[in-house]
């Protein structure tokens, strides 16, 4: 339960074409989601980031109880269960970005790359700059659209002008918002539509070059063709960056991910290979939570 | 079925015109006190009222030495009320919320905020007239900013708190520390907001009279020094208001009427600031 199964089913492993066919096989899956399970080539990774008994309280409140995971580089994990079974607090812990509330705190070990991200001599800020996030709610800042992307490069690094340009084209292009923004760059990014003000929250996350981007219900707020947008770039993205993300969409699990983590009342109850976990949970209450009985 | 019907019409027909009735009892006396103003006041308002000093009895003059006067008081008293008022605002709502001395300081802040003004005019008499053996224009502006400044802690902290906080996560998630955070996306994110505090706080202390009697007091004279009594419009009107002469009255009006169109101007502008935030958001 704490380890990846390393299995490798190839059974679901059919797609190995080029990456072409892959992307229109993935739109085929979206369109009668439900029935198909993607297909992930699961190759066995690192772990990027691994949990070991983490607890979780929200002051008496415990949310977590007893976390081991690895979450492994380049690839897409999904976290799903109901509401208020954990999966976002979890998502939380990763950048420390629980500490903006008195009364929370985590006990246990997260180390990223191997170093303890939640011991008290590793800066926040360091662990920040190299885990983004992207939040449910688009969260553009009330300036102009080149501004929130330069806001956070320039937490980290000093780039001249003519740098700072490229890095804001490079981060929106990655962010596949470049051809809808480029001749608005200096209007407010409140201006800009949902979908793109979070794709435009995705670019500035991506903008500052973290190693994992931590996705939370990134697409529920959503429109069904900017959802689209958004899981396509969690494709592409997870060439380059560790990705986590929280969903309460099984479909969107399925169709995005490659390992799955289902939680319930802060628990993991299973983690797997995004296949097995939708095709065949070894645990009932997963089978009741993705064949819809509860949650 | 149609007996409620009924029922429902004639009480909701009834409320209505209590409250348009209400309204109408409320509105009367602000148009007879504006119209008051205006037929008393307009007459008198020309340019001799912004050129020349306030006369003796029975000579002709301005009001313009009480003008430059309240000017100079209003913009000291905004100058040392906002930014204070902005930083206490900023703590009870960014730093504070945990701990035990925001309600407190909340608190305070409301008593400070219902407090007479009078009450703060005795204060500063107090420790500053007294202290400094006159009345002075210090003392007043002083006693303009205390007026302020819990108006803009108030707002302050209301505008901060509207601005969601997953901004501030947002913001916090790209490595920012907690300064930048405020200053550079909550700050923008509530500035009209503030900038509205701050109109109010300006448009509450610039027809104060109590506080000034007390600390600015008069003068007859033009004068800029600081540490001197001067003029200011409130208790000129005051003190002409309460003369026997027609030519002081008139002066008075005229002084009431420019008080009250600067603060009516200053209270639309505050609007339609507030106006633009919410639209933009």
């Amino acid at each position: 339960m704490s380890e990846i199964s390393s299995s490798t089913d190839s059974s679901y492993s059919r797609q190995t074409g080029d990456e072409q066919a892959g992307q229109d096989n993935a739109r085929q899956i979206r369109i009668d989601a439900g029935k198909t399970v993607p297909t992930t080539q699961n190759e066995p990774a690192e772990a990027k980031i691994s949990v070991r008994n983490l607890n979780f309280y929200y002051g008496k409140f415990q949310a977590l109880k007893d976390i081991n995971l690895d979450i492994p580089e380049k690839r897409v994990t999904a976290f799903i269960g109901p509401s208020g079974c954990g999966k976002s607090t979890l998502l939380r812990v990763f950048n420390r970005i629980y500490e903006l509330y008195p009364g929370q705190r985590a006990e246990g070990e997260v180390t990223l790359d191997g170093r303890n991200i939640l011991s008290k001599e590793q800066h926040v800020n360091q662990v920040r700059a190299k885990v983004g996030m992207v939040f449910q709610k688009p969260t553009p800042f009330p300036m102009s659209v080149y501004d929130n992307i330069a806001f956070g490069v320039k937490m980290y690094e000093k780039l001249s002008r003519y740098s700072m340009d490229d890095r804001v084209e490079w981060a929106l292009k990655k962010a596949a918002l470049w051809d809808e923004v480029k001749d608005k760059l200096r209007q407010t990014g409140t201006e800009l539509s949902g979908g793109q003000q979070q794709r435009l929250c995705i670019a500035r996350g991506i903008a500052v070059k973290p190693e994992v981007l931590l996705l939370d219900e990134p697409a529920s707020a959503l429109d069904p063709i900017s959802t689209l947008k958004i899981e396509e770039l969690i494709s592409e993205l997870k060439e380059d960056y560790t990705i986590a993300v929280v969903t309460h969409n099984m479909q969107q699990a399925a169709r995005v991910s490659d390992y799955t983590a289902f939680l319930y009342l802060g628990e993991i109850v299973e983690f797997g290979d995004t296949s097995d976990i939708f095709t065949k949970p070894t645990k009932k209450q997963t089978e009741d939570y993705i064949t819809g009985r509860y949650g | 079925m149609s007996y409620i019907y009924l029922r429902r019409r004639l009480l909701n027909a009834f409320n209505l015109t209590i409250s348009v009735l209400a309204t109408i009892f409320g509105l009367f006396w602000l148009v007879w006190l504006l119209w008051t103003l205006l037929s008393n006041g307009l007459p008198w308002l020309n340019l001799q009222v912004f050129t020349q000093i306030t006369p003796p009895p029975g000579s002709a003059g301005g009001l313009s030495n009480a003008i430059v006067g309240s000017l100079i008081m209003t913009a000291i008293g905004v100058a040392l009320g906002t930014p204070v008022g902005i930083l206490a605002g900023t703590y009870l709502s960014e730093f504070g919320r945990a701990s035990r001395l925001a309600p407190i300081v909340r608190f305070v802040n409301d008593i400070l905020l219902s407090a007479p003004s009078i009450i703060i005019g005795v204060f500063v008499y107090e420790v500053m007239v007294v202290r400094m053996g006159h009345f002075s224009a210090w003392a007043g502006s002083f006693a303009l900013s205390l007026i302020m400044l819990p108006v803009v802690v108030r707002t302050t902290e209301n505008m901060l708190r509207l601005v969601p906080d997953s901004m501030r996560e947002a913001a916090a998630a790209l490595g920012a520390p907690q300064w930048k955070v405020i200053t550079m996306v909550v700050y923008r994110a509530a500035r009209a907001g503030m900038l509205t505090g701050v109109m109010l706080g300006l448009a509450r202390i610039s027809g104060e009279t109590a506080p000034l009697l007390f600390t600015a007091l008069n003068n007859q004279f033009a004068s800029t020094n600081l540490s001197q009594p001067i003029a200011n419009l409130p208790v000129v009107i005051f003190q002409f208001a309460m003369s026997p002469y027609d030519d002081w009255h008139h002066l008075a009006w005229a002084g009431a009427l420019l008080i009250t169109f600067t603060i009516l101007i200053l209270n639309i502008l505050a609007r339609i600031l507030l106006r633009t935030r919410k639209t933009s958001q």
